[in-house]
């Protein structure tokens, strides 16, 4: 899973027919072509730019080697690396050149210059054509950002990177102890809904169970489909959800635990009765219709008042941005306690680092890259992104002094509600077979009249199956 | 006067031999060879790990599924597209009976010929886009739409795993009839029309018509239909990605081994894995084809 969403045009008739002909009956000798460079390369460390070391260029860049970024276009735009962060790092380096590109399937384009060892120097991976990021570690293909975590930071020489970021990010980007991945937006994961139709109706945000079936009662007597996700394309969001109750039963191991491959991780008591609660969720208060649905779908339906409760992360509202009619006030509220004894408070939430940038290891100015994303650390940079896309981002403060949109505001008060009980999984990211077949059993859970003990089995037997698969490798946390 | 043929020959047939072996032959190779490794698509170097690869894929659970929807496929759609474009190239040809001596389709069957056509026109993915508008789970959809004035319940043509793969076998369907009523009737055409005025003459119906004379001097035509659609059938990837919901779901129920190597490399980035699915639909396809024109052979009629 992204924390980005998937793009809506990522469908255009030229990427499907080139897939359809690179895939369907040419599939034999289509994929030798793709492996046209493989044993082309070589595994020669390439010889990288750099400069000399100092105060203000402590990563030691070369100052006249060019840079080149791919960033994905998605809802978050360009407009934050063309406007803000390339012009801070041309200010910084005027003689080097910065070849910008940005794409809507990363994975498409990029995938053969990795091949052939010849990668752009900064890459932000996401959208629904993401690189395999565990693929790349594995591949010896991703810079290691130690260095960059223990530079001194733009805004006070005194002060590392490192230690201006929100609690967790390094950890977040961390494949087998080393930093990898510079996850750049924080993302608040909760319920959304309308809190002038809430106020209208003198509903109001549920903290347990009860509270939350009594509600989802009173919205489906008006009229209203009380609870929904789109199933064609986003079940992601509603596993995200179902996971955050298991967590909140059992405490964050329980998710740990999910991560780390443990053996019964997904047959353990706080998964299953959260499956259970949410299975009878989808079966009273669903629609559905919406299993054949896509996120921006049901999202319209929601801000055409026919769904109530919609489930997503904190990009909600940027994304609706355009058909939020007005007088819809997007709020959110953490997803309900499941029972009375639960491990964590109602108050947490599911909150993580996410939206991946990396080095290349392999790429021409590995130095200028690193010193490109000290740039999007800076205070500046970061209030540049939180201005241009209504997303918050890993630089602690960076918002101080921002006039924020309602959403927003909601997001960041559950976040500061949350105080240090918000955690994360990674599993998704990791090995993303998992992530599809929780989306399948999901949607079997919520839409097709599952049980919670079927979706545990069958989440088990697919962990136990990717556990033993020798070709993945196995990350732990 | 001979000398001058085997530069001749050669000289033209040397740069399509050329771009042959190194754009088809050459990728196979390159397939089967990856097949053995373990590469995930990142590295310039893969790992040989022999037939893992394969006795992995055979205990796998969503490769049976494909090919169990691949056999429905098989068999369904030859036979549904067959029976419609022959029926409709019979009503378009020779349906409307004798005309001034000469056989004539049904009225308006120039018109109908465009429209049946029609489909075979539009991209694969323009179908899939029209399709997911008919086939729309609530009353925004056509054919939904049109169950709600009536006051029945949507029927979720893509999301029940029940019926969504036939309801892309309707769209592939409705896609290829256009084409074999085209090759059909080029076949009628070719039938000398003396055949059909003498068995006119005979007293024969439509029906012995089409049974007795139509079908068996087309057979070729329907050889070759049939090899065609049953690679078709094991193709159907363009249409699954397009309009099934979450890629060959739900719940994997409309998946196809094209889908299947899409997703294992480049979704899990398991190009050897994938590779390994691309020989096993090799194999499929050969052995289909050589089985079809073994069984289907029969003595072309002499006309």
């Amino acid at each position: 899973m992204s924390v980005t969403p998937e793009s809506p045009a990522d469908l255009s008739r030229r990427t499907v027919l080139r897939r359809a002909a690179a895939v369907g009956l040419l599939a034999t000798p289509a994929a030798g072509l793709l492996s046209g460079c493989v044993g082309g390369g070589d595994d020669e460390p390439v010889e990288q730019a750099a400069g000399d070391k100092s105060e203000a260029n402590p990563l030691g860049v070369k100052e006249d080697a060019p840079l080149e970024l791919t960033i994905f276009a998605g809802g978050l735009g360009t407009k934050y690396a063309t406007d803000v962060h390339v012009p801070s790092y041309k200010k910084a380096f005027p003689k080097a050149e910065v070849k910008f590109s940005s794409t809507e399937e990363v994975g498409t384009v990029l995938q053969p210059r990795f091949t052939s060892n010849t990668p752009p120097d900064m890459v932000n991976n996401a959208g629904s054509k993401l690189l395999d990021q565990g693929a790349l570690v594995q591949a010896g293909q991703v810079q290691d950002l130690t260095e960059l975590f223990d530079a001194p930071s733009l805004d006070d020489p005194s002060k590392k990177v490192r230690d201006l970021l929100v609690p967790g990010t390094v950890e977040q980007g961390t494949f087998n102890g080393k930093p990898y991945v510079l996850n750049y937006a924080f993302t608040v994961f909760g319920l959304w809904y309308d809190s002038a139709l809430f106020a209208k109706n003198g509903w109001t945000a549920p903290k347990t169970w009860a509270e939350f079936t009594a509600l989802c009662d009173k919205i489906k007597a008006a009229g209203i489909t009380p609870y929904s996700y789109a199933g064609a394309n986003a079940a992601y969001y509603q596993y995200l959800v179902l996971l955050t109750s298991a967590a909140k039963i059992g405490g964050p191991d329980v998710l740990k635990n999910i991560d780390n491959l443990e053996d019964g991780a997904w047959q353990a008591e706080p998964v299953k009765q959260a499956a259970a609660a949410w299975a009878e969720i989808g079966a009273k208060y669903g629609n559905r219709a919406h299993l054949g649905l896509k996120h921006t779908e049901v999202q319209l339906q929601q801000n055409q008042g026919k769904v109530a409760i919609y489930p997503s992360g904190s990009w909600l509202e940027n994304e609706q941005a355009k058909d939020t009619p007005p007088g819809f006030k997007y709020a959110v509220m953490p997803v309900p306690s499941v029972t009375a004894s639960d491990a964590l408070p109602p108050t947490a939430i599911y909150a993580a680092a996410g939206e991946m940038y990396f080095v290349p290891s392999k790429g021409k100015n590995a130095r200028g890259g690193m010193e490109y994303l000290r740039h999007m650390l800076s205070k500046a940079g970061a209030k540049g992104f939180t201005e241009l896309t209504k997303v918050l981002t890993v630089v602690q403060g960076a918002v101080d002094g921002l006039d924020i949109s309602p959403g927003l505001t909601s997001g960041n008060a559950m976040l500061t509600a949350a105080g240090k009980d918000y955690f994360a999984y990674r599993f998704d990211t990791w090995y993303k077979k998992l992530d599809d077949e929780a989306r399948a059993a999901t949607n079997e859970l919520m839409f097709s009249g599952g049980t919670a003990q079927k979706f545990c089995d069958r989440m088990q037997k697919v962990a136990d199956a990717v556990k033993k698969d020798s070709s993945i490798e196995k990350f732990k946390r | 006067m001979r000398h001058g043929r085997y530069p001749f020959i050669i000289g033209f047939l040397a740069a399509p031999v050329a771009i042959y072996v190194t754009f088809v032959l050459g990728p196979y190779a390159q397939a089967f060879y990856l097949a053995t490794t373990n590469w995930r698509g990142v590295s310039a170097n893969p790992e040989f790990v022999g037939l893992e690869n394969f006795t992995k894929l055979f205990s796998d659970d969503v490769f049976w599924k494909a090919i169990r929807h691949h056999g429905l496929l098989l068999l369904a759609l030859p036979l549904l597209t067959i029976v419609l474009a022959l029926f409709f190239a019979f009503m378009l040809n020779v349906g409307g009976g004798s005309r001034g001596g000469a056989m004539a389709g049904v009225r308006g069957s120039r018109f109908y010929r465009v429209v049946f056509f029609f489909p075979q026109v539009l991209a694969v993915v323009i179908v899939g886009v029209i399709f997911s508008r008919v086939y729309a789970p609530d009353d925004s959809g056509l054919l939904n739409g049109a169950l709600a004035t009536v006051g029945l319940d949507p029927v979720l043509f893509m999301a029940d795993p029940d019926i969504a793969l036939w309801s892309i076998i309707a769209v592939l369907v409705w896609q290829a009839v256009g084409f074999y009523v085209v090759l059909f009737s080029a076949g009628m055409s070719s039938v000398p029309k003396e055949i059909y005025e003498a068995a006119t003459i005979d007293g024969a119906g439509r029906a012995a018509m089409f049974f007795r004379v139509t079908l068996p001097l087309l057979w070729d035509t329907l050889q070759v239909a049939w090899v065609y659609l049953g690679i078709a059938a094991f193709d159907a990837f363009a249409i699954v990605q397009v309009l099934s919901v979450d890629q060959g779901g739900p719940d994997g129920a409309t998946t196809v081994l094209g889908m299947e190597i899409y997703r294992n490399a480049f979704s899990y980035s398991q190009f050897g894995y994938a590779s390994a699915m691309g020989v096993a639909l090799f194999f499929l396809t050969i052995t289909f084809a050589a089985l079809t024109l073994r069984v289907s052979k029969r003595d072309t009629i002499e006309l």
